[in-house]
């Protein structure tokens, strides 16, 4: 069984999918993440543990080797597929609550800003990370924001900027969600923002790049 | 509708030998009103610049139009002191500033009214380059063709000319919506694809209309840049999100959109910010800005010295308009652009010889440490540009230069005249294999794509398709 799931961590870890994709080439053939999941629950091994030793591990590795410039951006999406792929066969143990998500994360990119890269790089690195992320895209206003954190209480909310001119827009969408519910969580990323600007909008934390967010979302709920 | 075998106007080099593309000068310069020749044996500084962090609205116009009167006053009122030969000052829109075309043409107006007073008062010659933002991605999935935004910015062109600019251009994001991802992925079929068909399909359709409003303003259509894609590539692998060489090979695949906005009638100078202005110069003959060390308040770049290779304009691309030490961030910017440009005309002063010296060093210090820089050395940008105009169309000219780029970099690294990272190296065969399999006629790429576009993107009837 733990060689099931060491298999199916390391077909995630390197981006082998399924059987029939080519990446990487040394695994060429070999069976992936796909039909290695499907295997593991038909042998019995729980979900939860699936996910727990075998999938979040294996995409912490993923974020830390591209925090330490191990790896590209490619190769990480292309281990975020597996996950999924893997994912796709725990979909029934997520609608019983046999296993459950680590929280729910909303991002969007502020009013004005139609910039999405990094934001999107965050979305999938925290959904990796074990979180049911709401991405609401580019150019959100403060009402879309607090729409959807009143449709999921006790989410967690991250918001994007690249311009200097729209970053000054956080602080407001900031000030409705402290409003709604003083115990909300809010962190912010983008080009721009400093820890300074966090403070002065009185947002929780300023992710610098992707994994550090992952990790502060993890200390939230350590 | 598909056009297969969609010709590119221009099937040979106007300068074909790399000694002759040199900075300064160009085989078709182009003259402002107030009499500035670009091109034509000066290397002006074009000085750009942006509002530090505040909020855009029709309430705080004053702040903001102080903030643009100071930063151009005192900006103009340094390159007097330092002798100036002249200066191009780009002005680049903010949303707000688009969207609602009336904010931006009084910025304008103010801009060029001080322009005109240090032109009478002290001679010195100034120009405003208008920029407006491409602000079509609003619609989600942007309508290129059809969207109100397009409207705006055809406005803002129009009336902008008319307040004052008397140079026209954009950074043009046709094919943006799909580029990004392919970008992430490092798909360079799929960046072609954005590029050779989407982009040039909008640039068609998007320079057609910005000529013809420059010449009945009788102003210049300058040029395009592909910053969006190319510099958005730049960025990613300066932060070692994708390889250098990826990059790279982005980079020349950009270079026939941007080709587009002069074969439409595109007078240059071709905008900075997008580095594919060296193969713009040398297909065409026409004037290019650039932008390399002094645009590191804006970005980095792994091109500080050789970006000046063959520019007619030097640019910072954008600084805030922050105080710092010695004054604004613009008018400290302006000085060191001035000192930068006063360098490469007094070698042009001194002859021949001096230039090339002057070029060899911008050009030796940078081509070792990355593959994004050989390509800019113009014994490069000559070789692949010879094999971007032998391609019957824009996707065929489009593979060949990435072909030619990647055996450039390949060998470079080979005889150790370019280092790399080690992890880079298992790129070239993934790339070369994808460009090795893109079908040269529209209609077979578009067939191959479909499967893979998300039409919540990307809507192929608003690039004609």
């Amino acid at each position: 069984m733990s060689n099931l799931l060491e298999r199916i961590a390391k077909c995630v870890e390197f981006g082998k999918i399924n059987k029939t994709t080519p990446f990487p080439p040394d695994m060429k053939d070999q069976e992936g993440a796909d039909e290695l999941t499907e295997k593991a629950i038909a042998e019995g091994v729980l979900a939860i543990d699936i996910m727990d030793k075998a999938l979040m591990p294996a995409m912490e590795r993923v974020g830390n080797k591209f925090s330490e410039n191990k790896i590209f951006v490619p190769q990480m999406l292309i281990s975020a597929k597996a996950m999924n792929a893997a994912m796709e066969h725990l979909k029934p143990f997520f609608q019983s609550g046999e296993v459950e998500k680590k929280g729910t994360f909303i991002i969007g990119t502020v009013t004005g800003d139609l910039h999405d890269i990094g934001k999107n790089l965050a979305a999938m690195m925290i959904e990796g990370g074990g979180w049911d992320v709401i991405d609401l895209g580019t150019d959100v206003k403060p009402v879309q924001f607090l729409e959807k954190v009143k449709e999921n209480p006790g989410s967690t909310v991250g918001l994007s900027a690249l311009l200097t001119t729209t970053m000054v827009n956080m602080e407001g969408i900031v000030k409705e969600l402290k409003e709604y519910d003083p115990s909300i969580k809010v962190l912010i990323g983008g080009a721009p923002i400093t820890e300074d600007f966090k403070n002065k909008i009185d947002a929780d934390f300023y992710a610098q790049d992707p994994q550090k967010a992952v990790n502060y979302l993890k200390s939230l709920v350590a | 509708m598909i056009i297969d075998g969609m010709k590119m106007k221009y099937n040979k080099l106007v300068i074909d030998q790399p000694e002759k593309l040199i900075f300064g000068s160009s085989p078709y310069p182009v003259t402002t009103a107030r009499g500035l020749e670009i091109g034509g044996g000066i290397v002006y500084p074009e000085l750009n610049f942006t509002l530090p962090p505040i909020s855009i609205n029709k309430s705080n116009m004053k702040v903001i139009t102080n903030h643009y009167r100071e930063i151009v006053s005192d900006a103009l009122e340094r390159a007097v002191h330092l002798h100036s030969s002249g200066v191009i000052l780009e002005f680049e829109t903010l949303i707000e500033m688009t969207r609602y075309p009336e904010i931006g043409v009084e910025l304008v107006k103010v801009m060029n009214e001080i322009c005109e007073d240090y032109f009478q008062k002290e001679g010195l010659k100034s120009e405003i380059r208008l920029t407006p933002n491409d602000i079509r991605d609003f619609d989600n999935p942007p309508k290129m063709r059809t969207s109100i935004y397009l409207d705006s910015m055809l406005e803002l062109f129009d009336r902008g000319s008319l307040a004052g600019s008397d140079l026209l251009s954009i950074e043009s994001t046709g094919g943006k919506e799909y580029s990004d991802d392919s970008l992430m992925n490092c798909n360079i079929k799929q960046f072609i694809f954005s590029q050779a068909i989407l982009g040039v399909r909008d640039m068609k359709m998007l320079w057609g209309k910005i000529v013809e409003i420059a010449e009945k303003n009788n102003k210049i259509p300058a040029g395009d840049t592909a910053c969006g894609f190319g510099n958005t590539a730049m960025v990613l692998a300066e932060k070692k999100y994708i390889p250098k060489i990826f990059a790279a090979i982005v980079r020349i695949a950009t270079i026939v959109r941007t080709l587009v906005a002069i074969e439409e009638g595109a007078k240059g100078p071709d905008k900075d910010c997008g580095y594919e202005g060296p193969y713009l110069k040398a297909i065409t003959g026409r004037p290019i800005s650039m932008e390399g060390k002094t645009s590191a308040c804006a970005h980095f770049s792994p091109l500080g010295n050789i970006a000046a290779a063959c520019c007619d304009l030097w640019s910072n691309e954008s600084v805030q308009n922050i105080k710092l030490l010695a004054g604004n961030a613009p008018t400290v910017y302006m000085e060191q652009l001035e000192y930068d440009t006063r360098l490469m005309n007094q070698a042009i002063k001194e002859g021949n010889e001096s230039i090339l010296n002057l070029q060899r060093l911008y050009v030796n210090s940078d081509i070792y440490y990355d593959p994004q820089a050989i390509i800019l050395d113009p014994k490069v940008v000559i070789e692949i540009s010879k094999e971007i105009v032998r391609g019957k169309n824009y996707i065929e000219a489009c593979v060949n230069g990435c072909i030619k780029a990647l055996d450039i970099i390949e060998d470079s690294i080979k005889n150790g005249t370019l280092i790399t990272d080690p992890m880079e190296e298992v790129w070239f065969d993934m790339i070369r294999n994808d460009l090795l399999t893109i079908p040269k006629e529209e209609s077979e790429f578009v067939e191959e794509i479909m499967p893979t576009l998300d039409p919540s993107k990307v809507i192929l009837s608003e690039y004609g398709l």
